[in-house]
């Protein structure tokens, strides 16, 4: 595999060994010098089109610890303002000496539009409502952790609850949820749904609290103020009461669920509670194990000589 | 002047189809029989003679865009394509909502000699939605159609008021039908594709909202009403049951539209981006049935060429538009289960009568009738290559693929403008 | 091809003792010793040499450790490297004489690899090699302290030394 820009890209095996690499990855953080040699003398490059630090220093992070060189362009305007197509903007930076970008665009589909235009890996950092597939591998990593399913999901079931229309977060983790044999529930008012649900592994539901004590993980998304814009929603407040997690629902999911969020959370509206009282919250895991994530892709694209697969 | 003779044809017009050679003087047509002389002669054997094609819509670029075409490269292309009129839509910079602007537009089409180039005229002063365009003043210019292509006229009373104002003037307003407020963002056709790949939808409510007011208002005001590029099987049908009722309703649909699917966008490439969007099997077959029962009058390309810089660009931020002049005839004939006398029915004599030129183009090939011909090989086998199409710019859908179908001459006023699949001009 | 055996299981448990008495005698003793053994192939060694070792003198608990070098070779890249298991190293190695385990030493790259490793969990005071089989064909100046077998080989042939033994293919 030359790039990663999906999660329906890998198979649940390709899944499976870079979560097992991942361990690996996680193991090299915890050292007392968390740093391996493995992809000295390769060039990556973060080539932000919207910004996103967190996301931006988790692969920088990642990049450094395998010894990597690394390079930051952000590019705020669009590349049409500018007067300069992404293909200019792309085949100036490849010309540096290039092995991986990294890529976040506000438009969906521009990581792989990049792929034809240069020779280097491309990792999609999350392109528009498209993808974020190192975002699903490490929830993945983090519920595999968290519950201790090394094996899968089967069984399992977990609600993804919010904007799914407008969420990379949401497509990505619903193909990686499902390709590990998770059972998936939408959950959402009609109008965050996407327009059309055909071929999704999922199932729907606009009711919470009925799904709250059967849930292993509920997954919360970030609702944006714009939505009322659009007369999506009527109002935050309306969306909260019926979608937020508050301090009674967090009562009602099982001991053992976890409660994850993508981040950055909107406090009071998805998140009503405190989420460092919540005892399944592994949030704060999921950026831990994003930089371990990382590394495992980056390694995997630039460092393993070829597919994981093929030596194993 | 010299005499031309198109030899060994098959002639097909609306009086039906027979052998015969063609003789050409002074831009009209001296006779048809058998084995005439000329002193200069066209094979045609093996081809299919006919009335010139007329495009009800087309991109021209210029003024404002010449770096994507001019009015010199679009004619050619459309010589090629074996068109001897195109209406040259009116989203240029400056708008066609001008006597100058309209003026210009047609001297650059006398000039390069190709094509006739018919300026359509905007229906709103700059397409902007808000005030009347001269309507009067256009028509003494020699306007026949009005439209805002690329915005549809989104107020109701407005477009209400324009039908009105137009009615006494014998004009025809062509409506580009997209509820404005149903499209905000919109890049691909609403569906199971949009949801996946993360896209803003364009449903297909957006566009039939549009065709069902406007056929009440054409039922309102008793005024004739053109629907530019219909995309959707709802519109088509819609569209059928006006025209059942007697309603003055005439439509089009592009090639690109009973050919293609929104499962092409699934690579993200621009050069399929289009409005209205490519839409869905089913939507494609009830074009296909518009066309083959006479609900969609014509044949209209929408050739929108793009300079290659501003598709290579994310799909959201690219603009809408393909190239259609050189291939609409080949992937009529290839794509549409039809006879061959109602392909060109819907590529001549029927858009001829809707762009006001009925007495110049789709004429019956007959003497003393305007010299506008087109001579096709219905069965020659040719592949779309980008880089060998006459347009400035090369953002084809089709590049690769096998058609059936290809234009030899073009005979415009009685000159060949394009001889043997080659531009002449 | 051929299979040849050139040591017998019980050849092997000779050898691992032997090693084991000269560690012992090297060192002068467990005290201070932790052995790390290479993923893959000697993971098994050095659970048997730590087995032996803490035999010998049961006062005192020799730590056991493995090591996946993956992330340090030099040949990233170059072909395909899968990890094993994750590397397993409690605790500092600060001040520790390491022993250092692999079934067969070969070019040496595996061993430098190892060496650069391990200066990231600390520094030892020492470390040591011990390898069952030594087959030659050198790339780097790396030279084991304790050898089961010393065995001529020609590059193409392949050496698998487990516990049940060691063969030439």
């Amino acid at each position: 595999m030359k790039h990663l820009l999906a999660i329906d890209d890998l198979s649940a095996d390709d899944i499976h060994r870079l979560l097992e690499l991942t361990d690996h990855m996680v193991e090299i953080s915890s050292r007392p010098i968390p740093k391996v040699p493995a992809l000295r003398g390769k060039n990556v490059v973060s080539l932000f089109f919207e910004d996103s630090t967190r996301t931006r220093t988790s692969f920088d992070t990642a990049a450094k610890r395998l010894s990597a060189d690394t390079m930051n362009f952000a590019v705020s305007s669009s590349s049409v303002s500018k007067g300069e197509s992404l293909r200019d903007t792309i085949e100036t930076i490849a010309a540096m000496g290039v092995d991986a970008f990294v890529v976040r665009h506000r438009s969906s589909g521009a990581p792989e539009m990049i792929t034809r235009w240069t020779n280097a890996s491309i990792i999609n950092a999350g392109d528009g409502w498209h993808q974020h597939p190192t975002q699903a591998l490490l929830d993945c990593y983090t519920i595999r952790t968290g519950l201790n399913r090394r094996d899968g999901f089967d069984g399992l079931h977990i609600a993804i609850v919010g904007d799914i229309r407008h969420s990379r977060v949401a497509r990505s983790d619903v193909q990686a949820f499902a390709a590990l044999g998770a059972r998936v529930t939408l959950v959402a008012p009609p109008t965050l749904l996407p327009p059309s649900l055909e071929g999704w592994p999922v199932e729907v539901s606009h009711d919470l609290d009925a799904l709250l004590p059967d849930l292993d993980v509920l997954y919360l998304l970030r609702v944006q103020r714009e939505r009322m814009d659009d007369a999506l929603l009527p109002s935050l407040h309306e969306y909260s009461s019926l979608y937020g997690l508050t301090d009674a629902r967090a009562a009602r999911l099982a001991p053992h669920a976890l409660v994850m969020h993508p981040g950055p959370m909107n406090r009071g509206v998805e998140m009503v509670a405190d989420p460092g009282e919540l005892p399944g919250s592994v949030i704060l895991n999921q950026v831990t194990n994003g930089v371990a994530v990382r590394m495992a892709v980056l390694f995997w694209l630039l460092g393993s000589g070829g597919d994981l697969s093929e030596a194993s | 002047m010299k005499r031309l003779v198109i030899r060994g044809g098959t002639l097909l017009d609306q009086t039906g189809e027979r052998a015969g050679d063609v003789a050409i003087e002074n831009g009209r047509i001296v006779e048809v029989g058998n084995d005439l002389k000329g002193d200069t002669e066209l094979d045609a054997r093996g081809c299919i003679v006919s009335p010139g094609f007329v495009d009800l819509h087309v991109h021209l670029r210029e003024p404002g865009k010449e770096e994507a075409e001019t009015i010199e490269t679009g004619t050619r292309a459309a010589a090629l394509g074996g068109f001897t009129a195109v209406v040259a839509m009116p989203n240029t910079d400056p708008a066609h909502d001008t006597v100058s602007v309209v003026d210009f537009v047609r001297a650059q089409g006398q000039k390069a000699g190709l094509c006739e180039v018919l300026p359509s005229g905007c229906i709103t002063v700059g397409r902007a939605g808000t005030q009347l365009a001269p309507f009067a003043e256009l028509a003494a210019a020699g306007v026949h159609l009005f439209t805002d292509d690329g915005n549809g006229v989104q107020n109701p009373q407005l477009m209400r008021s324009a039908l009105e104002y137009a009615g006494p003037l014998g004009i025809v307003l062509a409506q580009h039908c997209e509820v404005a407020a149903l499209t905000k963002g919109a890049v691909m056709h609403e569906g199971a594709c949009c949801s996946r790949l993360g896209l803003p939808g364009w449903p297909a409510i957006a566009e039939e909202l549009m065709v069902m007011r406007d056929i009440e208002l054409v039922r309102l005001t008793g005024v004739s009403m053109h629907f530019l590029h219909l995309s959707t099987a709802r519109s088509v049908q819609m569209v059928r049951a006006a025209k059942a009722e007697g309603l003055r309703i005439t439509a089009e649909a592009a090639p690109h539209h009973f050919t293609l699917t929104d499962e092409q966008l699934n690579g993200y490439d621009p050069v399929f981006k289009v409005n209205p969007p490519l839409r869905t099997r089913a939507d494609i077959d009830a074009i296909k049935a518009g066309l083959a029962d006479g609900t969609i009058d014509a044949i209209a390309t929408d050739h929108a060429p793009h300079a290659p810089h501003t598709k290579e660009v994310p799909l959201d931020e690219a603009p809408p538009g393909m190239l259609g002049l050189e291939t609409a005839l080949a992937l009529s004939i290839s794509e549409l289960d039809m006879p061959l006398g109602q392909i060109v029915a819907a590529l001549s004599w029927k858009p001829a009568v809707i762009a006001g030129v009925a007495d110049r183009h789709g004429r019956p090939i007959a003497v003393g009738e305007p010299a506008n011909l087109t001579v096709f090989d219905p069965q020659q086998q040719w592949t779309v290559v980008p880089a060998q199409l006459a347009s400035k710019s090369r953002n084809t859908p089709y590049a690769g693929r096998q058609v059936r179908g290809k234009v030899r001459h073009t005979i415009l006023n009685g000159v060949a403008v394009v001889a043997n699949s080659a531009a002449t001009r | 091809m051929g299979l040849r055996t050139v040591l017998t299981a019980d050849d092997v448990r000779r050898a691992l003792t032997r090693i084991a008495h000269e560690i012992v005698e090297r060192n002068q003793g467990v005290h201070g010793l932790a052995v790390v053994g290479l993923q893959r192939g000697g993971v098994w060694m050095a659970r048997e040499l730590a087995a032996l070792l803490s035999a010998i003198d049961p006062q005192h608990e020799v730590p056991l450790g493995s090591l996946d070098v993956s992330f340090h070779r030099d040949d990233v890249g170059l072909r395909p490297i899968v990890p094993a298991s994750v590397t397993d190293i409690a605790g500092s190695l600060d001040g520790r004489i390491i022993v250092l385990v692999d079934d067969v030493l070969f070019t040496g790259r595996t061993v430098r690899a190892a060496l650069e490793a391990l200066n990231e969990y600390g520094r030892p005071s020492a470390v040591q090699l011990a390898v069952l089989v030594d087959r030659g064909h050198r790339e780097l100046p790396i030279r084991p302290d304790f050898v089961g077998k010393n065995l001529p080989t020609s590059r193409e042939e392949l050496v698998v030394a487990t516990a049940e033994g060691v063969t030439i293919q």
